[in-house]
């Protein structure tokens, strides 16, 4: 890597991103609900209108069905769309436009036709956001064929997997975990943000780069447990070791399809033992995966049953948000239980 | 206390009896209660006296009971069928707009049926094109063959050599003539059923076939059902299976082309049924928000599987109108016309070639067959009813339109049949010495792992190695 760097929120980290593809390629559009003129209601695309005109970033009306299908449109024809989902508790109406669409374009047409195409769109509880505003659907997007799923956990990755993104030739779904828009969450929520700018992933370089789909990132080395995780729950691993004292190796997965599994096997048959954290919904989560991936691959090195720390299987509630939030607390009780199992 | 019933007599408004619904909106029960049972003991004479007894009430509405309504047709199997509903204006009665009229000027063209061929067999009125001779025959040439295409894979699934199919029999003229109205490097988002759009290029039949029959040479690799056919060459947008999903896909790929500043336009497809989805609507909102140039077709065959086109309508006037909300002009054409469905084509396509944006296109025609080979329509219409179709077949209009033009006779006709036949017999031929669904000799089962992404992710690659291919 070379070039200066900067300081970036993960909002300036993205709207860094798309600037830059949509620079270095005319064919990259990108359009959503207030994306165009207001530059989204959390600013990722602020001034693009302004920079490449309204045929390149637009508004788009209210429907996510429209959205996607249009841009499905787009990619055939060869443009290279990146659309924005407002948040993806709205995504839902569009999912048959990209499950038995966009999933499934290249394969059924035997090649003829293929669907670069990237939906980006905020995830996740921690701004009492309600069961609207809150959700984690990474798992009904991982259960499809045909797509790739990322998230990000901080500005130089989510600049890195952005464009990496914009570039596949596939369909991705980009996931951004609105906790981390503006600071880290250091896994305490009634502590202050941290803000990216005093932050060590918060400084990303100025010009292109990329981080590739596919790759897990060791955010913290350790012998005694491997931690799972991606996006917020990344912060919340790093309060609960640092709470418990507990030796653990934090994976970062960044990448939930592809995933990187050969990086999560070396880790557990290297300690042992393993929580999965994340905080969708615990039935058929995408910890389900991890867990039984985990459980396939390292039965003889497991020393103790995988654990799952993830949200309950209710709606996301208002009021109770922190009691859902899988905070260090219940992580970290979790890692206790397993380090002590025999 | 949901919908309690009382009779009261306002003080204020004396002698005037009202019935009301109540519902209650504070957690009283046991004053609710109370109520109740005053109300019913003094039988219909209640007075409201007081503001606080009305503020635990609030009044809804009449109690007049409700009716819920299923739309149905009024012919079933058992009765004769009755088109006498259908109002069919004579052919040449309706004017031909310029294509850059105000879209409220041409509300009309929602509401009547555009028609060229008279029942005299000539061609008549505004919409009338100067057609050569070689454009006329090849019209009836393809409209014939994929008659001939359709009757032989028909019984090809019947002989049990592929799994399902779809025949267009009494539709012909709409996907063969639209074709015609486009030109190389435009984009069909076709459905299933029109197939028209491949035969009208000289797509080759026997490709069509290998398709159908999965075999080692099916373009698709044997991934997809019958007739789904896939050909970026020939324009032609893999088909989905799935509704309504690939309209908005048109009009993407048109804006695309506007946003590129190409000069490609897009056809979407959908059928009268699956103007219901909410895709249908998306496609609609953005078109008209974009002015996309796309020219958006509504297939109306008057049956949706086994539901009548009542239950996607209700009793709105036509599915052309659902363009008029949108203000995006909006043509009903005789898709049993070969020259109507021609010369609208051309009209639509030519005001999103010139940037003017969208067109909806209502083909009124009738699905003489089956939905598809799962399909038994003698379950819910009455088995006449096609031939009592008043628009008749369009191959035989357009056969005997040439014929009474001088330029087409009853014994080229049999001869063209027999030449169509042979071409059809011919490519089957090829396409079964390859194989079919039955014959085994389909894709490798190792190939089902490919296309599933550009690269094959190491998850898919230890599968293919567990399922040992």
């Amino acid at each position: 890597m070379t070039g200066s760097t900067t300081t970036m929120t993960m909002i300036e980290a993205i709207q860094n991103a798309h600037d830059i593809a949509m620079q270095r390629d005319e064919r990259v559009v990108v359009y959503g609900e207030d994306v165009g003129f207001f530059g989204g209601v959390f600013r990722c695309t602020a001034g693009l209108q302004e920079k490449y005109g309204p045929q390149r970033c637009f508004d788009a009306p209210i429907n996510e069905s429209g959205i996607v299908g249009t841009a499905i449109g787009m990619a055939a024809y060869g443009l290279l769309p990146c659309i924005e989902i407002q948040f993806s508790d709205y995504v839902y109406p569009a999912y048959d436009q990209i499950v038995s669409e966009a999933a499934r374009l290249r394969h059924r047409s035997g090649g003829d036709f293929t669907c670069p195409l990237v939906i980006r769109m905020p995830v996740g509880g921690g701004i009492f956001g309600g069961q609207t505003h809150s959700q984690s659907p990474e798992a009904v997007f991982t259960h499809v064929s045909g797509l790739k799923t990322v998230m990000p956990s901080n500005p130089y990755d989510a600049k890195g997997l952005l464009i990496a993104s914009i570039e596949d030739p596939d369909p991705v779904i980009f996931l951004e975990p609105k906790r981390l828009y503006n600071g880290p969450f250091d896994g305490h929520y009634e502590k202050p943000v941290v803000p990216w700018r005093d932050h060590d992933s918060g400084t990303v370089p100025q010009d292109y780069y990329t981080v590739p789909l596919g790759k897990a990132a060791v955010r913290r080395e350790g012998a005694a447990l491997t931690i799972l995780a991606y996006g917020t729950m990344v912060y919340v691993a790093e309060a609960a070791t640092a709470d418990t004292g507990i030796d653990a190796e934090i994976i970062d997965l960044r990448s939930l399809l592809p995933l990187d599994l050969d990086t999560i096997t070396a880790s557990v048959a290297k300690t042992g033992r393993c929580v999965v954290v994340h905080e969708a919904t615990r039935t058929s989560g995408f910890g389900a995966e991890l867990s039984a991936l985990v459980q396939e691959e390292c039965f003889y090195h497991l020393e103790a049953p995988v654990t799952r720390v993830t949200g309950w299987d209710t709606p996301y509630p208002h009021a109770q948000e922190w009691d859902y939030f899988p905070s260090p607390e219940r992580l970290g009780r979790a890692m206790r239980d397993v380090m002590e199992a025999v | 206390m949901l919908g309690q019933c009382a009779t009261v007599h306002d003080r204020k408004r004396p002698g005037i009896r009202t019935v009301y619904n109540a519902i209650h909106i504070r957690s009283e029960p046991v004053n609710a209660r109370a109520t109740t049972h005053a109300w019913y003991k003094t039988g219909s004479r209640i007075f409201l006296q007081a503001k606080s007894y009305l503020s635990k009430w609030v009044i809804m509405s009449d109690a007049i009971p409700l009716s819920f309504r299923v739309p149905a047709p009024e012919i079933r199997p058992g009765d004769a069928p009755d088109f006498s509903g259908v109002d069919i204006p004579r052919a040449g009665s309706v004017r031909r707009p310029p294509v850059d009229s105000d879209p409220e000027e041409l509300r009309d063209l929602a509401f009547t049926i555009i028609r060229v061929m008279s029942r005299d067999g000539d061609a008549v009125g505004d919409w009338t094109l100067d057609l050569d001779e070689e454009d006329l025959r090849l019209g009836l040439t393809h409209m014939m063959r994929l008659r001939a295409f359709d009757a032989r894979m028909l019984m090809a699934q019947r002989q049990g050599k592929t799994s399902f199919y779809m025949q267009h029999l009494g539709e012909e003229a709409i996907s063969c003539a639209f074709q015609r109205a486009l030109q190389p490097g435009d984009m069909n988002f076709p459905t299933y059923r029109q197939a028209g759009l491949l035969i009208a290029q000289d797509y080759p039949m026997f490709l069509m076939m290998c398709q159908i029959y999965s075999n080692e040479k099916d373009p698709n690799h044997g991934r997809q059902l019958p007739i789904m056919y896939s050909s970026k060459e020939h324009g032609f947008f893999s088909i989905s299976g799935n509704l309504a999903t690939q309209y908005p896909q048109a009009v993407g790929w048109a804006m695309a082309s506007a946003i590129s500043r190409d000069s490609k336009i897009a056809a979407g497809w959908v059928g009268d049924g699956s103007t219901a989805e909410s895709d249908f609507h998306a496609a609609m909102v953005f078109a008209s928000t974009y002015k996309a140039p796309v020219v958006l077709n509504i297939v109306n065959n008057q049956w949706a599987i086994s539901t009548f086109q009542g239950i996607a309508k209700g009793d709105a006037g036509t599915f052309a109108a659902r363009g008029h909300g949108f203000g995006i002009p909006a043509l009903r054409v005789d898709g049993n016309d070969y020259l109507a469905v021609l010369a609208v084509a051309r009209w639509a396509a030519e005001r999103a070639r010139r940037n003017l944006g969208p067109t909806l296109v209502e083909y009124v025609t009738y699905r003489a067959g089956g939905h598809s080979t799962s399909d038994d329509p003698s379950a819910y219409r009455p088995r006449e009813e096609g031939d009592a179709w008043p628009l008749g077949d369009p191959v035989l209009r357009f056969k005997n339109f040439l014929i009474k033009q001088g330029l087409w006779s009853e014994a080229r006709q049999a001869q063209l049949q027999a030449e169509i036949e042979d071409e059809v017999i011919t490519a089957q031929k090829e396409a079964e010495a390859i194989g079919t669904l039955s014959s085994g000799n389909t894709p490798s089962a190792r190939d089902m792992f490919e296309d599933v992404y550009a690269e094959m992710p190491p998850h898919l690659v230890r599968q293919r190695q567990e399922a040992g291919f």
